[in-house]
């Protein structure tokens, strides 16, 4: 599985908490847009997210992040910096 | 989409708030009576929102020295810090400040914002990273925006995350700054610095510290939560503000860091805005100097504060995790909250409302700040204002038995 699809799958999972009855993922989601995140679930889905992976994410990224495909290539690439 | 679309949704927010009659964001005290009472809407109205922690902005010494300088040095200095705006007052407020904190210098600016945000913005810059406490305040984000750095935040008052963060940086932890605040203005919950400062020294970072609501509240000499924690030698900066305790307006930083007396240089929001003015200067010092000499204030404070966080408590409200000078009751619905606001300041209680973004959580509040100078049936009545709001969860109690029996 490449690092993209991994980190993809992470936040899948990590969005099920936040998910109304009915409404379905996919990478083109918008985070506020489409699912209605406030900026609170926002910071408790990436604290999730952290978690998971034992990365910080830093907060002056987050603006430019509106999807699930922006999100799971922002971790892709700050895991790789990690590793 | 417009320039000027995005205000659509204030002005629906505005609409909701004003349906009561007066907009609860920047209600007029039509005349300020005491440190705590005030005519607001036409009615003598008991003011339990004001930071007034020491019940100063009345007090005889303040006024005087502030009258005086007004006579003798004018109404402004019409200039920045750095060109013609610092006169003896402003320097000797320094080395007094200075004095104080038991610090080796002190930096005087026109506004806590002012203050905060300027240190926060020059001590770190690209490069470097500010690991800042997610509840900080505006000041706090607005100084990480304007520096440059990485910003970090951690979940609010939780150690182990902070830690975890600590961790993630590696060699980066040398440029880094922790920020957190001596006591959250929101909630009024204490910073767990012993555990903070101890993290700060072990992995080598630099720690700053907001006392603004801490400062003449905690400590034995009135330093802060610094001082009250014993923990003021792991603080490189600590910032605050003399619009709470010292009943003026300005803020300030102090340290042992040598740097400090560069950032006088270099901190925008320092050298482009015209300095403190004269009467204010003079005021806060006399203030300072009574925060100093007459520590009963801060002991009457805590009483005050002790008897309305447990009378509220008692009408079983949620309240903030602990007792102190902020007292902030939760409510869950946001029509509530501005409905409940309305109700007090008809009996005669003006408390703030907080509500979302502001607020740490989805819920409102209604918060309150007590001073010293409140007196004991004051708290009485603000106590008996909330009791008498719909949502009281006493009452609820009350009327369900009654109904019952």
């Amino acid at each position: 599985m490449s690092a993209y699809q991994e980190c993809l799958s992470i936040i899948y999972e990590a969005l099920e908490a936040f998910l109304q009855p009915g409404q379905v993922l996919s990478e083109d989601s918008a985070l506020v847009a489409d699912l209605g995140l406030s900026s609170l679930q926002v910071m408790e889905l990436v604290a999730d997210i952290e978690d998971k992976l034992d990365i910080t994410i830093p907060l002056n990224v987050l603006p430019d992040v509106r999807n699930v495909r922006e999100l799971a290539q922002l971790l892709a690439g700050l895991r790789g910096a990690k590793s | 989409v417009s320039l000027l679309q995005k205000f659509a949704a204030y002005a629906d927010i505005r609409s909701d708030l004003q349906t009561h009659g007066i907009l609860p964001f920047g209600v007029v005290t039509e005349r300020i009576l005491s440190p705590t009472e005030g005519i607001v809407n036409g009615r003598k109205t008991i003011l339990a929102g004001t930071n007034n922690y020491l019940g100063l902005t009345f007090d005889t010494a303040c006024i005087e020295a502030a009258q005086q300088a007004l006579e003798q040095e004018g109404t402004g200095t019409t200039g920045s810090r750095m060109a013609n705006g610092t006169y003896a007052g402003h320097a000797a407020l320094e080395q007094e400040l200075a004095q104080f904190f038991g610090r080796d210098s002190a930096l005087v600016f026109t506004t806590g914002f002012l203050a905060t945000m300027g240190m926060v913005s020059t001590l770190a810059g690209r490069g470097d990273v500010l690991l800042i406490d997610a509840d900080c305040h505006a000041s706090i984000y607005d100084g990480c925006r304007l520096s440059g750095a990485e910003i970090v935040r951690f979940r609010h008052n939780d150690v182990a995350d902070l830690e975890k963060r600590l961790r993630r940086l590696g060699e980066r932890v040398a440029n880094t700054l922790i920020v957190v605040e001596g006591l959250y203005s929101m909630l009024g919950d204490q910073a767990p610095l012993p555990a903070v400062a101890a993290l700060k020294e072990q992995y080598g970072a630099y720690l700053l510290v907001d006392e603004a609501h801490s400062m003449g509240v905690l400590g034995e000499r009135g330093r802060g939560l610094a001082e009250a924690a014993g923990v003021e030698e792991a603080v490189d900066f600590t910032v605050g503000t003399f619009s709470k305790s010292l009943g003026s307006v300005g803020g300030f930083c102090v340290s042992d860091r040598a740097e400090l007396e560069l950032i006088r240089l270099m901190a925008r929001s320092y050298i482009f805005t015209a300095s403190p003015t004269p009467s204010v200067v003079a005021s806060t010092r006399k203030a300072l100097e009574l925060v100093r000499g007459r520590p009963e204030l801060r002991e009457q404070l805590w009483r005050n504060a002790r008897q309305l966080y447990g009378g509220l408590s008692a009408q079983g409200f949620t309240l903030g995790p602990e007792a102190g000078p902020v007292v902030a009751v939760f409510v869950e619905d946001r029509t509530a909250a501005i409905a409940g606001w309305h109700q007090l300041l008809e009996q005669g209680v003006y408390v703030n409302l907080v509500m979302p973004p502001a607020t740490p959580s989805n819920a409102s509040l209604l918060r309150c700040s007590m001073s010293a100078a409140h007196s004991s049936e004051q708290i009485d009545r603000i106590i008996a204002a909330f009791a008498a709001l719909p949502f009281c969860p006493a009452r609820n109690v009350a009327r369900q038995e009654g109904g019952a029996g």
